[in-house]
């Protein structure tokens, strides 16, 4: 449906569908909301990358600087045992943004799985993976969570992910599900069906390319919930203790009773960057429901004519 | 009606689900609440003693489906196990003190971020453009993002522990008042649950907030707000009458899925301010290893929210009448 004016440029210009994903790209670099959100989640997944590397230092070496608030030799002040909170804030984004992102893909990919086979499938299967997911939709997600974490025998990294992959795909299924509903009857998909196209073909070559901004933005709000569900886990003490968290951190601030000793700064870090990083998911995700939904930019005509008004 | 009948049989499923997870869960596991127990004893007990211990925790080794009827059962009647951090006290007894604390708390809380949220929702929208946009917005991102507990923490820190404006922790103060339906008692436990209850507004609120200004924006751009334009009405009406009334079903909807995540969340509220409801008592069962607590207070949470939603689904139906009129 594009239709390409040959100028000079484009005469060595890839194909329209390279073209076409540009486009899509540079209108989310466009945006504000996203990009500023892609600019902060890049400076977090640079710090589990490299991090690491740059502060080569066990997060656990015990000092005799004890409880120090922060100061030139330890920037973000130290914990009981005399750790480096900076270091360990540095070396905890490592597990918590990839735990994040991994647990966030597989968990997405089930959802898409799930959403898209009862959508397109309908009747039965539908019927069934529909109270699926309603059923673990209604289910509270963070007492299901302790309940399995509390009787797991073992709590490493792939018991939690588990976990948080079983309670937080049945959204995304849920919207990806309608989605297809209102897709399946498109021309565009009723035409490859009649031309004998094979029906996993239809559903992942047709239907999905169709949800890619919904699936976006079920990956970036899944990250959060995962994000988020495992540093409430591991603030119980259901995580794994001694890996080097976010979490764990805020753990043991809290058994070490960090808040009536005053030493604000052993709890403050690990909290603001989950913050952070989880705001910054939110306003990826802000930007493709602007991109994807033309009425909530601000450029939209219907409203501005309306507000317009209200501002006289 | 047919829609609600449907509803109703749904949400019994999903009552057999829970329950049926609350029983599986424990009996995969490896080890039972009678072996933990022992352990902790450090073998100073001998094989009479564990055997009065398996009965009075209710373990068995029959096989798994005559014990799932045997919970149904007991289930039925009211009975969910003994706790053995409560010196072996009826585990209903234990939850049946701490769930009005949560309830009232939670409540309370819902129902306030869930107004404010959307009065606010509606206002950024109807100044949309101006300076409450381009803040509340990015604003509202950032605390939705905010860890419950760690929002408690801090609002613990610098308003209870630094500026001593509120009390540290617990659910009224035990020395001098004693609880009851007196005038004491009530303020001391409304003085308690400020905090706690701040936390779980400004937790949750952006939720609502972001929701409505979703839903106002796509409700404005609809034909019968530009014909209530065209027929000049005043702007407060249209907002209110036509384009708000229509916004507030899809977020009522968002209320009764997010009401899952609005509970976790003042579970982990509960456990930083030691409130006494069910969060703490589920806090505690986790490091005592107090199985027949725990998923008793699963079990509890879960009924508690599935109630919740079928409430929200029933005002859904009230207020919509293409729901209600759907099967006809």
């Amino acid at each position: 449906m594009d239709i390409h004016v040959d100028t000079p440029e484009s005469t060595k210009a890839p194909s329209p569908a390279m073209q076409r994903q540009l486009e899509i790209w540079r209108i989310f670099i466009r945006n504000r909301k996203a990009s500023i959100g892609m600019i902060v989640v890049g400076i977090f997944v640079f710090f589990a990358l490299f991090g690491p590397l740059m502060i080569r230092q066990d997060p656990h070496t015990f000092t005799i600087d004890v409880l120090q608030s922060p100061s030139g030799s330890h920037w973000f002040g130290t914990t009981n045992f005399g750790e480096d909170v900076l270091v360990q804030t540095v070396i905890g984004a490592r597990l918590s943004v990839f735990m994040g992102l991994g647990i966030g893909l597989i968990t997405t990919i089930i959802s898409v799985l799930v959403g898209l086979t009862a959508g397109y499938f309908l009747g039965w299967v539908d019927e069934m993976l529909s109270l699926l997911t309603n059923v673990f939709l209604v289910l509270p997600t963070l007492p299901l969570a302790i309940l399995l974490a509390a009787f797991l025998p073992n709590k490493g990294p792939f018991a939690i992910g588990f976990i948080l992959m079983i309670t937080g795909w049945s959204w995304g299924a849920r919207v990806l599900r309608s989605q297809t509903l209102s897709l399946r009857n498109r021309d565009c998909v009723e035409a490859s069906r009649a031309s004998g196209e094979s029906i996993w073909r239809l559903i992942f070559y047709e239907i999905l390319p169709n949800q890619t901004a919904i699936v976006a933005a079920q990956f970036f709000g899944t990250v959060t919930y995962v994000i988020l569900a495992e540093t409430a886990l591991e603030y119980l003490g259901l995580g794994d203790i001694t890996a080097p968290t976010w979490g764990n951190m805020l753990f043991s601030a809290s058994t070490n009773s960090a808040l009536l000793r005053g030493a604000w700064w052993w709890f403050l870090p690990p909290g603001l960057c989950i913050a952070l990083l989880g705001a910054a998911l939110t306003f990826v995700n802000f930007g493709i429901d602007e991109i994807a939904n033309p009425r909530l930019r601000a450029e939209s005509r219907g409203v501005r004519r309306l507000f317009k008004k209200f501002q006289v | 009606m047919r829609h609600l009948l449907r509803r109703i049989s749904f949400y019994l499923v999903a009552l057999w689900a829970s329950v049926t997870v609350n029983f599986l869960v424990p009996h995969l596991a490896p080890g039972d609440p009678a072996q933990v127990f022992m352990s902790r004893m450090r073998g100073h007990a001998s094989p009479q003693m564990l055997r009065a211990l398996e009965a009075s925790l209710g373990v068995s080794h029959d096989p798994l489906l005559v014990q799932y009827g045997q919970y149904l059962n007991n289930l039925l009647h009211g009975n969910l196990g003994v706790s053995i951090i409560y010196s072996f006290e009826p585990v209903t007894k234990v939850l049946g003190q701490d769930l009005p604390w949560t309830l009232v708390l939670v409540g309370m809380s819902l129902v306030m971020s869930f107004v404010i949220g959307t009065i606010l929702g509606v206002i950024v929208v109807w100044r949309r453009g101006s300076l409450s946009d381009a803040f509340f917005t990015p604003f509202f991102a950032f605390i939705s993002a905010i860890p419950y507990f760690w929002l408690a923490l801090v609002l613990l820190y610098v308003l209870g522990s630094q500026l001593n404006w509120f009390p540290l922790h617990g659910g009224y103060d035990a020395d001098t008042v004693e609880p009851g339906w007196n005038f004491d008692f009530i303020m001391s436990a409304a003085q308690y649950s400020v905090l706690p209850a701040l936390t779980i507004v400004i937790g949750s609120i952006s939720g609502w907030m972001l929701g409505m200004r979703n839903a106002m924006i796509t409700t404005l751009s609809e034909d019968y707000v530009l014909m209530a334009e065209a027929k000049g009405l005043k702007q407060g009406r249209i907002m209110y009458m036509y384009a708000a009334r229509n916004a507030i079903l899809p977020n009522i909807t968002a209320f009764a899925l997010s009401l899952g995540f609005v509970v976790s969340g003042s579970l982990l509220t509960e456990i930083v301010f030691s409130y006494p409801g069910i969060g703490l008592a589920t806090l505690q069962a986790v490091n005592s290893h107090d199985y027949a607590l725990l998923q008793g207070a699963f079990l509890v949470i879960s009924v508690a929210v599935l109630v919740a939603n079928f409430l929200a689904d029933f005002l859904y139906t009230l207020l919509d009448p293409r729901v209600r009129l759907g099967g006809q």
